[in-house]
């Protein structure tokens, strides 16, 4: 099954983090992508950037209208994603257990619909 | 004469039903996590076997038949709901895993421990993981769920539903985890085990039939997690509590239906046998030399049940235990419990003392037993007007007749000053 993990964290307080925990962070991020992709899980992924260059468009009527985002307005901000390929639920939480973001924030594991 | 043979082949599908459901629905439902299509195709070869056993006669091996005749109507409704690619994906899945088991033939595998595990996993919501149980293992509809657990069953079965729908979406796994994962994970198999049993025991006069049962399955599940399990101690430590609470089943009301509190039950009217069984679990539980909750309770049964062939609790035991107990749980009854045992050791002021104080966070103002706890312990001290007020307390938050009848007694009783 594929797995889309979302990682979620406060955008304040990774604005004071220091070049070296944004460093460290960095480097986290790369090793668990490179684990990812050798055990063959990592299909897609990427971070974004914050959530003050966040967009949004509707379109209630045919007419689309495009407002500021984020859509929604929280402490914790959708911060990047990853697209995983696992054998079941367990398996995909075990990934998102080893996240960095998991100690930064919070990882949502959501399964993809099958179609 | 076809009518012997009737009710002997009704009498196989229904003991069948009893003893293999939860198999069966295990096994329909591993390979696509299809938990609720397991329970409608079993549901439908049950209706086959009573249509055609009676007449044809009991098949050699009534499981065998029954999970062959599920398949076909497993795959049957796989192709009326699917359509697409999906479907020949989900069909492949079904015929390859299955195959696979009917090498294995005639044995069929018990996966039901699996299937507990599924339901008992973290991602499903705690609350509906007893019933979840319930309702996969041993067949329990909605509706007897619902009442058990004083929910509508309407809700229930939305729930129950909506449980179902994430195990099989979201992918949780059928597995029984491995080493690391086990302990987090038995836990909350074993809770929704217990909470099966003390929704059954709320029914002491066994006045109503299902909770009864609810108790007696729990045990059921219990003695089948330790003979699957054969290593954790926790699980021997739950069957033990659960057997000793059983023992003493009869013994909570007297022949007119009294309520009878454990320190007045007659020791002569204990299940000795459930009792000895509760024993020699409890000493095998001890040799892992791993302690928790349950195998703490346990061991404060049993040396309530001492009394049997002593003549008295072993209450500096239990107070000992209880300090135990409320140093893994903090749990506030634990508490209530140990104050109780502290007012036998050490007399009744050092248990008021030791009683906690309700607060928002502990529930304790509506929880009866404290306020009972409270009122005799202040009754015992002299203190009529405070033991009033407490006995009013508990009284009006006793939900069974016979306990609120026996409080009345013991409110009465309290304002006799030679009592003291």
């Amino acid at each position: 099954m594929q797995y889309m993990l979302l990682v979620y964290w406060d955008e304040a307080r990774q604005a004071v983090a220091t070049t070296e925990q944004k460093a460290a962070t960095f480097a986290a991020y790369s090793a668990y992508t490179e684990a990812m992709t050798k055990a063959g899980a990592f299909v897609a992924g990427s971070g974004l950037q914050d959530s003050t260059t966040a967009t949004i468009v509707r379109a209630p009527d045919g007419k689309a209208q495009v407002l500021n985002g984020p859509y929604v307005e929280s402490k914790e901000q959708l911060a990047g994603y990853y697209l995983i390929e696992a054998a079941d639920l367990d398996d995909a939480l075990a990934w998102a257990a080893r996240c960095p973001g998991a100690e930064q924030g919070t990882v949502e594991i959501r399964p993809l619909m099958i179609y | 004469m076809p009518r012997e043979d009737d009710q002997s082949a009704v009498k196989i599908a229904e003991a069948v039903a009893r003893r293999s459901y939860g198999k069966l629905v295990a096994i329909l439902a591993a390979p696509t996590r299809d938990v609720a299509g397991a329970e409608d195709a079993l549901s439908e070869a049950f209706t086959s076997a009573l249509a055609e056993w009676p007449v044809n006669g009991a098949p050699r091996s009534p499981e065998a038949w029954l999970l062959a005749v599920a398949r076909r109507r497993m795959v049957d409704a796989v192709r009326r709901r699917q359509v697409g690619t999906a479907v020949s994906d989900h069909l492949q899945l079904l015929a390859a895993e299955w195959e696979a088991r009917a090498s294995e033939a005639p044995h069929i595998p018990d996966e039901r421990l699996a299937l507990m595990f599924a339901c008992a996993h973290p991602a499903i919501e705690p609350g509906i993981r007893a019933p979840l149980i319930l309702q996969t293992i041993l067949g329990f509809d909605a509706q007897a769920i619902g009442s058990a657990f004083l929910v509508s069953p309407a809700a229930m079965g939305q729930r129950l539903a909506r449980a179902k729908n994430k195990i099989r979406r979201a992918g949780i796994p059928f597995r029984v985890p491995d080493r690391t994962d086990m302990r987090a994970r038995l836990g909350a198999v074993l809770e929704a085990v217990y909470a099966t049993y003390t929704e059954g025991w709320s029914d002491p006069t066994g006045a109503v039939v299902r909770l009864r049962d609810l108790a007696e399955e729990a045990i059921w599940l219990g003695r089948l997690i330790v003979a699957l399990l054969p290593e954790e101690a926790e699980a021997y430590g739950l069957l033990a509590l659960m057997l000793y609470s059983h023992a003493r089943r009869g013994a909570r009301r007297d022949l007119a239906g009294e309520f009878v509190p454990l320190a007045d039950q007659d020791p002569a009217v204990w299940d000795d046998g459930l009792i000895d069984e509760a024993e020699a679990l409890l000493s095998r539980a001890s040799a892992f030399d791993a302690f928790d909750r349950y195998q703490l309770e346990a061991a404060i049964q049993s040396a309530h049940v001492v009394r049997r062939r002593t003549g008295a609790s072993d209450w500096a035991a239990i107070e000992r235990l209880y300090d135990g107990l409320c140093a893994i749980t903090g749990s506030a009854v634990a508490a209530v419990n140990r104050a109780v045992a502290i007012a036998q050791t050490r007399g009744a002021a050092a248990g008021l003392a030791a009683l906690p104080e309700p607060s928002p966070g502990n529930r304790l103002v509506e929880y009866q037993p404290y306020w009972a706890a409270r009122a005799e312990l202040l009754s015992r001290l002299g203190d009529v007007a405070a033991a009033h007020e407490a006995y009013d307390q508990a009284i009006g938050l006793a939900a069974e007749p016979a306990v609120r009848s026996f409080l009345q007694k013991r409110r009465a009783q309290s304002s006799i000053p030679s009592k003291v």
